[in-house]
């Protein structure tokens, strides 16, 4: 996540000297960033096992109250920010993406665990989408399967740096003419129509797991199957023998 | 009751229905006295299976096999595995859904990941994918998408929904299109 921080024009030290008398020097942009990044309002949106966690880092114990971000909402229209916990399958991708959509301006997206950033342990699935920034853009990537509620809180806290660097008078969801509704992708006959939106997301222009692993998954050459009939008691008679000669050859070694 | 002893016990009560004991599950030869067996094992006095847990498929490419898991609540401790081989390409099982009501979705899963034909299920439809998916997943010849190159339905469906798209993306999903498939840039990877 790239920023630049906001620099103020007074000096930090007097500011805080000032603020001990209690004077108080800011600027409008400051006030208002500082507002926006103490509620930020998530969605009550959960997939998988990593809602599981955002559920922990919402109760007692993690009390992602003092973040300010305690308020789930479920309804996009009030949620400033949208936690994509656990798996995105893509029977659920559209939905996800409409949700998205749904939420209004200004709206942050943070993936959290392994499945939401790529795919995780299912990237070869038939049925799981390699990463939901395939379909709509993502301020913080949180890895992790699933990431302790220490880590969202983490993510979290460099999310409102991202707040605090942003510049209103600059800020996207101010300008004319800004869209930022992404097409909601179609169930195909084989998956996603389309596999990615190249608006958002490009494939990568080296894939190193394709070069180590090759497409296995993608051509189904799987052409071993189990004989069943021809050895039905034939794995049970060598078991024991081995131990056996293990422990017949063992110790003639050990005492050559 | 150990498995010899229930293939006999079957046997005895219901001639003329082949078993044939494969690792530790039965092998019903005939896929038609699958219901029959089921049926003689959930009103037996003595074994009572009357819960069938799962109905999953397996892909031995040259043929599929239907694996069936019956457990007793009363006995506690049994269990019995049922298996039906049926052909590939015309794989008819009947259906357990009038003697187990619970068979329903579970053989829906099985039709929705490898293709059987349950004969006699009421409602037999995909349940895990969605409508319009072509193919089953879970065999062992079912060829996935390459989902990192874009096909010409995706060009087409994006330009219509007007999203732009970079001339490289068209011009490998036509070279895809009259290269056949998408298997050209993974022959050229396995070489190099």
């Amino acid at each position: 996540m790239a920023f630049s921080k906001n620099k103020s024009q007074v000096d930090d030290g007097l500011k805080s000297e000032l603020a001990k008398k209690g004077i108080v020097i800011t600027t409008l942009n400051e006030l208002y960033n500082w507002g926006r990044r103490s509620s930020i309002w998530p969605m009550q949106f959960g997939l998988a096992c990593c809602a599981i966690e955002m559920i922990a880092t919402a109760c007692a114990r993690y009390d992602i109250a003092r973040f300010g971000a305690e308020l789930f909402r479920a309804s996009p229209r009030q949620a400033d920010l949208i936690i994509i916990a656990g798996t995105v399958t893509k029977k659920m991708t559209p939905q996800v993406v409409r949700l998205y959509n749904q939420m209004a301006e200004p709206k942050y997206c943070i993936t959290m665990g392994a499945c939401s950033i790529s795919g995780g342990p299912f990237i070869d699935g038939y049925n799981t989408l390699r990463g939901i920034d395939r379909f709509i853009p993502v301020d913080v990537h949180l890895p992790g399967c699933p990431p302790r509620p220490e880590a969202l809180l983490y993510g979290l806290q460099t999310l409102q740096k991202k707040i605090d660097s942003q510049d209103f008078r600059k800020a996207p969801w101010y300008q004319k003419g800004l869209k930022r509704e992404y097409a909601i992708p179609d169930l195909g006959p084989k998956g996603l129509i389309p596999k990615f939106n190249p608006e958002v997301w490009q494939p990568r222009e080296e894939d190193h797991r394709k070069e180590k692993y090759g497409s296995p998954m993608v051509i189904g050459k799987k052409t071993k199957a189990p004989d069943l009939d021809a050895p039905p008691k034939q794995p049970k008679a060598p078991a024991p023998k081995p131990p056996k000669r293990s422990d017949d050859s063992a110790p003639p070694s050990k005492e050559a | 009751m150990t498995l010899d002893e229930v293939k006999r016990h079957i046997e005895k009560h219901l001639p003329g229905v082949a078993l044939k004991p494969v690792r530790e599950s039965l092998l019903v030869e005939n896929p038609l006295d699958l219901p029959r067996v089921v049926e003689f094992l959930k009103a037996d006095g003595v074994l009572q299976l009357n819960y069938l847990s799962s109905v999953t498929g397996v892909d031995y490419l040259t043929f599929l096999e239907c694996v069936y898991h019956l457990y007793s609540m009363e006995n506690k401790t049994y269990s019995l595995q049922l298996r039906v081989r049926v052909d590939r390409e015309n794989p008819h099982v009947p259906s357990l859904v009038p003697i187990f009501r619970g068979a329903e979705f579970q053989e829906r899963e099985a039709y929705d990941m490898y293709g059987f034909q349950f004969d006699g299920h009421p409602d037999l439809r995909r349940i895990l994918m969605w409508d319009g998916y072509v193919g089953y997943p879970m065999r062992k010849d079912y060829k996935q998408e390459d989902s990192e190159v874009l096909d010409r339905d995706d060009i087409e469906w994006l330009q219509k929904h007007g999203v732009s798209v970079a001339e490289e993306h068209i011009k490998m999903a036509e070279s895809l299109q009259t290269g056949g498939e998408s298997e050209q840039p993974e022959s050229e990877q396995t070489e190099g």
